[in-house]
């Protein structure tokens, strides 16, 4: 099993977190993983509300090198897992689209590089029964709301590998770790995302809302798959809890930080530091040591 | 809004169809979209208003409005219209018409957010955060939001002192300029 990996733009800086447990828990999982040369930035949203043709053409000069390496694409941030899909989709079925995403980057392009969420490669490449067999810490007692946000699920014909209105995928990955997903109705209920920076205000009531959500069914802590939705459910959750309406402080965990427990993987290699609410008291009350049984054999 | 809003024409409905590629005109006001909306509380149009002002050729209300720069292109929209509409294209149509027409304006952070990120992508070919918020709170003026997180985020290794080159920047700076110019023809 073997991917072009995408990293992304906040892989490098506010979720580093993100990128040392998703590449930890690929390692252990012996799921192979070879950076994609050179890559540049997707453009994200700012791309696509200014420019048809930049919106395109960015993830393309990546999907163009996946495919000079013949390699399936992976990537974790959902923001680009959806920007590299959306190109694909627009030059498989819009001619004017391959034509001018071909003209811009001066390579020709056919949309045929399949691109993976690496939630979807743990769910239906690995499988959640491949990986409760790799479990060494069961996060036994660990009540968990999986929160998938918008484009890891929407729009269906292009991301594709989920229910849009209600996945199930991280579910299924959370109860192989031992731990217990919760039922909750927020799983696809937008974080704000990019509002973060123009729109605070907006983002801390609807992280507010989602944070008390979850706590209300009984979740003591959430698991995301994206960085826009962990930043401003975490970074932003003190504001949050001030401006709307006190809610305990609720750890934001990566599935891949998860995962990674569940695999016996340290604190340090799954880069938990980064958290703005710590994990750490929670998941001692829970028994679940962090110190990792396979510490210093990465 | 107190003036009362006549058809006159429909040049700006069939302009926002062919740019968004989609089929604005389907839209018989369920207001689905609205319900489901997550930044509707803070629009002044809701999605569905948008495609009722759109269907009307209110191209002034549209293009100065502040719901196109609120819309998170969350997608919720797109993904539940009964009609098949692509609200969350749409919005990316408006806004990007409301830059073609070079309209002033006010409050939009949203633009001024799009622009600081694209800067920051054509100079190193990813975005350099630390360089990006800084040129975001340059441009809107607003120097003291969320600067009390910055030292908080630097112990945790959450924002890079210094910019993370792509090899190919050059690369990306040659798309801009050929996007560019294909946008002025």
């Amino acid at each position: 099993m073997k991917y072009a990996f995408f990293p992304g733009c906040s892989l490098e800086s506010s979720a580093w977190d993100f990128d040392r447990s998703t590449r930890a828990v690929c390692r252990t999982l012996g799921i192979e993983l070879e950076d994609i040369p050179d890559w540049v930035c997707c453009g994200s949203t700012p791309a696509h509300a200014s420019s048809d043709s930049l919106a395109v053409a960015l993830p393309a000069l990546n999907l163009q090198k996946a495919q000079a390496a013949g390699l399936p694409v992976m990537t974790a941030c959902a923001s680009c897992y959806a920007r590299l899909r959306t190109a694909n989709h627009k030059v498989r079925n819009e001619a004017a689209d391959r034509e001018r995403t071909e003209r811009i980057t001066g390579k020709p392009y056919d949309g045929g590089v399949e691109v993976h969420h690496v939630l979807d490669v743990l769910v239906n490449h690995f499988g959640p029964d491949a990986i409760r067999a790799k479990v060494s810490r069961a996060l036994d007692g660990l009540r968990v709301a999986c929160y998938y946000g918008c484009l890891l699920a929407r729009p269906p014909e292009i991301v594709a590998f989920d229910d849009p209105e209600h996945p199930t995928s991280m579910d299924d990955v959370v109860a192989a770790t031992g731990a217990e997903p919760v039922a909750w109705p927020y799983k696809t209920e937008c974080c704000g995302a990019s509002l973060s920076m123009t729109h605070a205000g907006a983002v801390s009531r609807l992280g507010q809302k989602l944070l008390s959500m979850a706590r209300q069914a009984g979740a003591e802590c959430l698991a995301v798959a994206c960085p826009l939705c962990q930043v401003n459910l975490d970074l932003r959750q003190a504001d949050a809890s001030k401006a709307h309406g006190t809610i305990p402080q609720t750890p934001v965990l990566y599935i891949t930080q998860l995962v990674g427990l569940a695999l016996g993987l340290s604190s340090r290699q799954l880069g938990l530091r980064a958290l703005t609410v710590s994990a750490e008291r929670l998941l001692a009350e829970r028994g679940i040591a962090t110190v990792g049984a396979r510490e210093g054999k990465l | 809004m107190s003036a009362i809003l006549q058809w006159n024409s429909s040049d700006f409905l069939e302009e926002v169809q062919r740019r968004s590629n989609t089929a604005v005109s389907a839209c018989f006001q369920c207001h689905k979209c609205s319900t489901g909306c997550p930044v509707g509380r803070e629009m002044d149009f809701l999605p569905s208003q948008v495609m009722r002002l759109v269907h009307l050729g209110a191209e002034a209300e549209v293009l100065g409005s502040q719901a196109i720069w609120l819309c998170a292109s969350c997608e919720a929209c797109t993904t539940r219209c009964p009609m098949g509409i692509d609200i969350a294209a749409v919005m990316d149509a408006l806004r990007i018409m409301a830059i073609d027409r070079q309209l002033v304006l006010t409050g939009a952070h949203g633009r001024e957010f799009n622009r600081s990120f694209l800067g920051s992508v054509r100079r190193h070919g990813r975005v350099y955060e630390m360089g990006m918020m800084a040129a975001y709170k340059l441009r809107t003026g607003d120097l003291l939001t969320d600067v009390g997180k910055v030292p908080q985020m630097l112990v945790k290794g959450k924002l890079s002192l210094l910019p993370k080159r792509s090899g190919s920047v050059k690369k990306v700076r040659e798309v801009f300029r050929r996007a560019e110019e294909e946008a002025g023809q």
